[in-house]
Formats: structure tokens, C-alpha cells, sequence
């Protein structure tokens, strides 16, 4: 199989053409009366600066490796991705839940990326910016997103089913026995985009790192390698973070003599 | 015993001392509104007062493990909560919840005819009216087997007549197995009839006291 290594560099007339697509979007919610415009304006141009920045911090990166900065930047992508998840959940957070939030997304997410840095795909030197960045920056965002789910559905459930759990407790029930069930949908809930995704990837969409990698001229079939492994990886490192956070996350509702919070 | 001594929760429970026995049939009455929910709630473990202490058999409740306490005092609220989709697991659910093994089909049937509930055990709970489900929860609560049963307004869904008899029948098996009862009732006729000791919520509320 030969390879297209030649890739079209897009020109800055040709990304500003891209932004027609924005201009579309503000006529239609301008057009429907749909109060969006401003967060659709903020949110093209954060992603735009965003980007940008990122891909600046990249280049230098890729020509002054260092364990350091890698750590660094992983780091800075995780609080970032944790202050998301404190910012889009609705309602008030408790500082245990907070925390509950900022443990489960550290170590569910370095745990599996260190294991599908170390034992699936095994580059080197470990802290290859080219591989570590991209590979953490999938894996955190895609646990940000089902730990959001996460918090989200357990704050429900545990108001909504509220006085369920209490006349569990009444029995003597434990709080980990009385909040098991939902628990349970919590955890399904905040996995199931993630499952619905392995699904879907090949058929309905291809996936944007596959994408990517077809696009600047890799062979098809070492992309798709590249992409089961990350889609498996994604999966887990979702499912480690949102087991853990609810693990965590229902104990903030109960105080020390097992009692429901007021 | 419950003993509570200069026990005061959010503008509701005041009490300097309140002595509740925990082998007999005990009633609390009021209005609405006056707390008896909350006493109940107090005496469950479910919450802790603001000031004061509440023991059961000589022992402050913060010396009590909070799941144990109330493994052997249980609360039934008054809107009953479903556990499970069938009659069987929602009679089993007590036990569960109270680290009791499961019990046979027999006792299952048996519990729920005490308290005139005459459904099958495979039958789905959530069809169930709002008596059918007090009577289920009035049967789980009988298979968990506590020592002290604190029931808030448990029939208050049935017709006078129900009512009357699946009072008497549970409290009939809670005497036969020499077990406390403290009931909320907003019947005082109720109270009268079935009641060892009737305790009135101004007792608790106002700074009172009693010894019954």
C-alpha cells in the first residue's frame, strides 16, 4: 500500500472560509429568536484561541522534549477539565463534592493513561509529546464528559428519590445499600455515550482521531489500529473515573452518623 | 427506654426531659404540624438534635453505631416507598436493608395476611393502591423484626374500618412477640383504644416534660 504523505496546508482564507458554518448557525438562532448568539460567538472564538494557543504550546513542545513539560501540561489539561466539570453542572457543588469530582477525574484518568501509554501502545521516550498529549487529551475530555453525566444524574436522583433513600435508612439500610439503585444509574448513565460511541464508530462516523490521521496521509488500517486502541482506552478511563466518582460522590450527601444532608 | 434530656431540634422538638418506653404500645398525638413526625425521626437516628441527647437502653445515640441503632429501631414513614418490582422483594427488602437473611415464601405470605394485604407474591408492587402499598410496607416492616417499631401514621390511607382492623392485627403480633410500638396517630380514638401510653405533642414542644 502506497502512502499520500502530501497534505493540503489550509491557508488562513481558507480556515476563515470554514467560519461561514458559525455565520450560518447565528442567522438560523437570530432567525428563530433562540438566545444563543453570544454563547455561540464566545464559544467559536475560545475554541479558535484555544487551538491556536494549544497548537503553538505543541510546536514547542515538539522541539524541546521534556518530562516536565509533558507532566506539566497534562496537568494543567486536568484541573482545566475538572474547573469544566465544576462550571457545567447546574446548581450548587459541596466542597466534598468538589473533591469527590477533582479525585476520581485525577486518578481514573492517569491510571488509564498510564497503562495505555505504558502496556498498549509503549512509546518512547515516555513523555513523547507527539503521543502523550494527544492520547491524555482524549482520554480527559471523554472522562469530563461522562463525570459530568455522572454528577449530574446522581444530584438528580438523590433528589429526586430522596425520601426512598431515607425510609431505606429507616430499615437500617446502609447509605451504600439505600443509594445502590441509583448509584447504579448514575454509573449507566454517565457510560452509556461512551458505549453508544463504540457503536456507532466505523459506520455512522468516523472517529475524529482516525480522521485525523487518514487526512495527513497514514495508512487507513494503522489508523484504525490507533483508533480501536484509543476508543477501548477512552472506555475505560470513562468507566474507572465515573466508578470512582459515584463511589465517592454519594458519600458527600450523608454525614457521619449516616444521616441524609439537610 | 428512649430518654431524651434537654433535647432541642430546629424550633420544632423542645423537651427537657421525655421518657418513652420502648416494650409497650405507646401514641403520640397533636395537631399537624407539632412534630410527632420529627420525635419519630429523632428517635430513628435519621436526625440528631441541635442540643441535648437521646438514648435508647441507657446509651447516648452518638455511642451507637447509627445502622445497628436502627436495625433495632425501625421507622416506617407515612408515605410508603416502594422497594423492588414485586410483592415478594419489597417484603424481603426489609431484611436486606437490615442485614437479615431472606425468609420463606410461607412467611412472606403469612406477614402480608396479618396485615390484610391479600396479594400474590409475584404480583407487581407499583399496581398496588396507596392502602395496598401501607399494608405492604406494614409487612416488611413486620418480617425485618425490629425490637421497637416506630410507625408514622401507618394507616393512613385505609378506610376507617381497615384501619382499625390492620392496627389491631399488627399490633396483636407486635405484643405477641413482646416488641415496643410508637405510633403516630392523628385519631385520638385510635390512640385510646390501642395505646399503653399516649404521649401529647405539647410535651415535647414547649419545653414540657412527661413520664408516662
Amino acid at each position: 500500500m502506497t502512502e499520500n504523505t502530501s497534505i493540503i496546508e489550509l491557508s488562513f482564507w481558507q480556515i476563515l472560509a470554514a467560519y461561514v458554518f458559525i455565520v450560518l448557525l447565528l442567522v438560523i438562532v437570530r432567525w428563530r429568536k433562540i438566545p444563543r448568539e453570544k454563547e455561540i460567538l464566545i464559544s467559536s472564538l475560545r475554541m479558535t484561541f484555544q487551538l491556536l494557543l494549544m497548537g503553538y504550546v505543541l510546536m514547542f513542545l515538539f522541539e524541546n522534549p521534556s518530562p516536565w513539560l509533558t507532566s506539566l501540561i497534562v496537568l494543567f489539561m486536568l484541573s482545566f477539565a475538572i474547573w469544566n466539570i465544576f462550571q457545567r453542572v447546574r446548581g450548587p457543588l459541596s466542597r466534598e463534592m468538589k473533591r469527590a469530582i477533582a479525585v476520581s477525574m485525577s486518578i481514573g484518568t492517569i491510571l488509564s493513561l498510564l497503562y495505555f501509554n505504558f502496556v498498549v501502545i509503549q512509546f518512547a521516550p515516555w513523555f513523547n509529546p507527539r503521543y502523550f498529549i494527544p492520547i491524555a487529551g482524549m482520554i480527559i475530555g471523554n472522562s469530563m464528559t461522562g463525570i459530568t453525566l455522572g454528577v449530574q444524574t446522581l444530584t438528580e436522583h438523590l433528589h429526586s428519590q430522596r425520601s426512598r433513600v431515607e425510609a431505606a435508612l429507616m430499615l437500617g439500610a446502609t447509605p451504600n445499600q439505600a443509594t445502590r439503585k441509583l448509584v447504579n444509574q448514575s454509573f449507566d448513565a454517565a457510560i452509556l455515550p461512551t458505549i453508544n460511541n463504540m457503536v456507532g464508530a466505523g459506520i455512522v462516523f468516523l472517529p475524529g482521531m482516525m480522521t485525523g490521521q487518514i487526512i495527513s496521509g497514514v495508512n487507513p488500517v494503522t489508523a484504525i489500529g490507533y483508533q480501536i486502541a484509543i476508543l477501548l482506552g477512552i472506555t475505560g478511563a470513562v468507566a474507572l473515573s465515573v466508578i470512582l466518582f459515584t463511589q465517592l460522590g454519594y458519600k458527600t450527601y450523608f454525614n457521619d452518623r449516616m444521616q441524609l444532608k439537610d | 427506654m428512649f430518654q431524651l434530656d434537654n433535647v432541642k431540634y430546629k424550633n420544632i422538638i423542645n423537651t427537657k426531659q421525655l421518657t418513652i418506653p420502648a416494650d409497650t404500645i405507646t401514641a403520640v398525638t397533636g395537631p399537624s404540624g407539632s412534630g410527632k413526625s420529627t420525635l419519630l425521626r429523632l428517635l430513628n437516628y435519621l436526625v440528631s438534635p441541635d442540643s441535648g441527647t437521646v438514648s435508647y437502653h441507657g446509651k447516648p445515640f452518638s455511642a451507637w453505631e447509627p445502622t445497628e441503632l436502627r436495625r433495632q429501631v425501625m421507622m416506617l414513614p407515612q408515605q410508603p416507598v416502594l422497594f423492588g418490582e414485586t410483592v415478594a422483594e419489597n417484603l424481603q427488602a426489609g431484611r436486606l436493608f437490615s442485614g437479615r437473611e431472606e425468609v420463606s415464601e410461607e412467611k412472606l405470605t403469612a406477614a402480608a395476611q396479618q396485615c390484610m394485604l391479600n396479594k400474590q407474591l409475584s404480583d407487581s408492587a407499583e399496581n398496588l393502591s396507596g392502602g395496598e402499598q401501607q399494608r405492604l410496607s406494614l409487612a416488611r416492616l413486620l418480617l425485618a423484626g425490629p425490637d421497637v417499631y416506630l410507625l408514622d401514621e401507618p394507616t393512613s390511607a385505609l378506610d376507617e374500618d381497615m384501619e382499625w382492623n390492620v392496627m389491631e392485627r399488627f399490633l396483636a403480633e407486635a405484643r405477641r412477640a413482646a416488641k415496643g410500638v410508637i405510633f403516630v396517630s392523628h385519631a385520638a380514638a385510635m390512640a385510646d383504644h390501642f395505646a399503653d401510653h399516649t404521649i401529647q405533642s405539647d410535651s415535647f414542644t414547649r419545653g414540657g416534660g412527661l413520664k408516662p
